[in-house]
């Protein structure tokens, strides 16, 4: 019962969080866009131009790490992972858990002992680390809704726009204290 | 004569409750060790080196805790510069359980934005300091406050060495201490992470077993030389504390108390404490005794002569 329920809600997940299918376009070595809608429940999907992205990374492993079959760009990877085979997958989501620290995450990785890569960060955070990093260093957009606008639940979250606190008075000790 | 008496049975007295807080004090170094936390309790690992100030965990916590509206939107940077007197960043307050401050350090490229909340000690001085007994450690981790037991003295805010507990003054009917509970409530006891380490989107903050984040801490440090100062913060400031953080620059020109050593903050008072139970009880019997024999004594000779 526990193993169906939480596979369904695995497949929901999928469903809300990941990239429909038909939401990309296949460029000759990966995808032309990438719809990213991890966070949907504050913002608007990112519609991520890969092929572009493509133009301008170095190496594919600037982002897949050694996913993609070729040698990872941070020493410290390649002591273990030298170019050899591509992974069986290459999508981000598919290393990247979603679901990151919840207790069957916690139990996944805190848990098992021969566990190295214990810290590999969850989707949302693996998407910012990577894009704003590299954003930084490259001059790319780095202000939150310059990737993705916020909606208004998102508003209502952050007390923002519409849900913005009235203006405080000035003079400030008159009334309310 | 009599006053010289007297004089000497305070001395006598004194050089005895020296002496019995000189055993006392041999005897309770041995038997304070410190608690040291529960064993599997659970912690966050804050890497500062990620934060980019965007504040989403201080608008995930308002929300999580039903705090009230905020004095400015949650994505409003003009916040980082409010000063509070001293010249201090704004802290923790009953309305705001977290808060992000904002360090313009020289030589580095960009600010650094350091996540204040409460660190949930191993051996709270908060707790240690209440004498009703209102703060709770939970094996989860969690430092807990009763509202319905405390009565308001606000000790524990003096004793926190980092200055987290908020009083609601604004309340007159029924003031109360108000801090972050690491969300256990809602969340922690049912093994989920606060919500602030949930909504941060660079997973600053990493939640896990106290223990395994420390490793986890030490060899980010080793993995990458030179990206990182060789100190956990919070491995062993005040005998351990559930929040621990990295960071690039030294954690003195961050705001960090770096003198608080590594005793909780009980142990410095443990041994007077344990004296004062001894004076309270052993003198006035001692000086009661004193008084009685030298008052029969007087009587006595009174009655002779009388005779």
């Amino acid at each position: 019962m526990g193993g169906r329920k939480k596979t369904l809600m695995g497949m929901a997940a999928l469903m809300l969080l990941t990239a429909p299918t038909g939401a990309q376009s296949w460029a000759a070595d990966g995808p032309g866009t990438v719809e990213l809608g991890s966070l949907a429940n504050h913002y608007s999907a990112v519609t991520f131009d890969h092929a572009m992205h493509v133009g301008v990374a170095t190496s594919c492993a600037d982002c897949h790490h050694h996913t993609t079959g070729l040698a990872p760009t941070d020493p410290n990877c390649v002591r273990c992972h030298k170019a050899g085979a591509q992974a069986q997958s290459v999508s981000c989501k598919d290393c990247h858990s979603d679901k990151r620290f919840s207790p069957e995450d916690l139990e996944k990785t805190g848990g098992n002992p021969q566990l190295y890569h214990k810290g590999k960060l969850g989707l949302k955070g693996a998407y910012h680390q990577k894009c704003l990093g590299c954003h930084t260093t490259m001059g790319g957009p780095t202000g939150c809704q310059d990737c993705h606008a916020r909606n208004d639940q998102g508003d209502a979250f952050f007390h923002s726009g519409k849900y913005a606190p009235a203006p405080k008075a000035s003079g400030g000790h008159g009334g309310g204290h | 004569m009599k006053k010289l008496h007297r004089r000497s049975f305070l001395k006598g007295g004194l050089a005895g409750g020296a002496a019995i807080a000189a055993v006392g004090t041999s005897k309770h170094a041995e038997a304070a060790g410190s608690f040291g936390g529960y064993p599997d309790s659970m912690g966050v690992l804050v890497d500062l080196t990620k934060c980019v100030g965007c504040r989403t965990c201080e608008a995930a916590c308002n929300k999580e805790q039903g705090l009230p509206a905020p004095d400015k939107s949650f994505d409003d940077p003009s916040v980082f510069e409010e000063k509070r007197e001293g010249g201090l960043p704004r802290r923790t307050t009953e309305k705001a359980y977290t808060v992000v401050q904002k360090y313009d350090v020289p030589g580095r490229e960009h600010p650094l934005f350091r996540k204040v909340q409460c660190n949930h000690c191993n051996e709270p001085a908060c707790l240690t300091s209440c004498f009703v007994n209102a703060y709770k450690k939970t094996p989860e981790g969690a430092v807990m406050y009763d509202h319905t037991v405390c009565v308001g003295c606000r000790t524990c805010m003096v004793a926190c060495p980092f200055y987290i507990p908020a009083y609601s003054y604004s309340s007159a009917i029924n003031p109360v201490v108000k801090k972050c509970i690491m969300c256990y409530d809602t969340r922690l006891k049912f093994g989920k992470p606060p919500a602030c380490v949930e909504a941060c989107p660079q997973e600053v903050m990493t939640f896990g077993k106290r223990k395994d984040l420390l490793k986890m801490a030490h060899q980010r440090i080793s993995d990458k030389p030179g990206a990182y100062v060789d100190h956990v913060y919070g491995e062993t400031e005040v005998g351990g504390t559930a929040w621990m953080y990295l960071s690039d620059v030294p954690f003195d020109k961050i705001g960090y108390d770096t003198h608080l050593g590594d005793q909780p903050i009980i142990s410095y008072v443990k041994e007077f404490l344990t004296i004062v139970p001894m004076v309270l009880t052993i003198w006035p019997a001692l000086f009661t005794g004193f008084h009685l024999l030298s008052n029969r004594k007087e009587a006595l000779k009174n009655e002779d002569t009388k005779s």
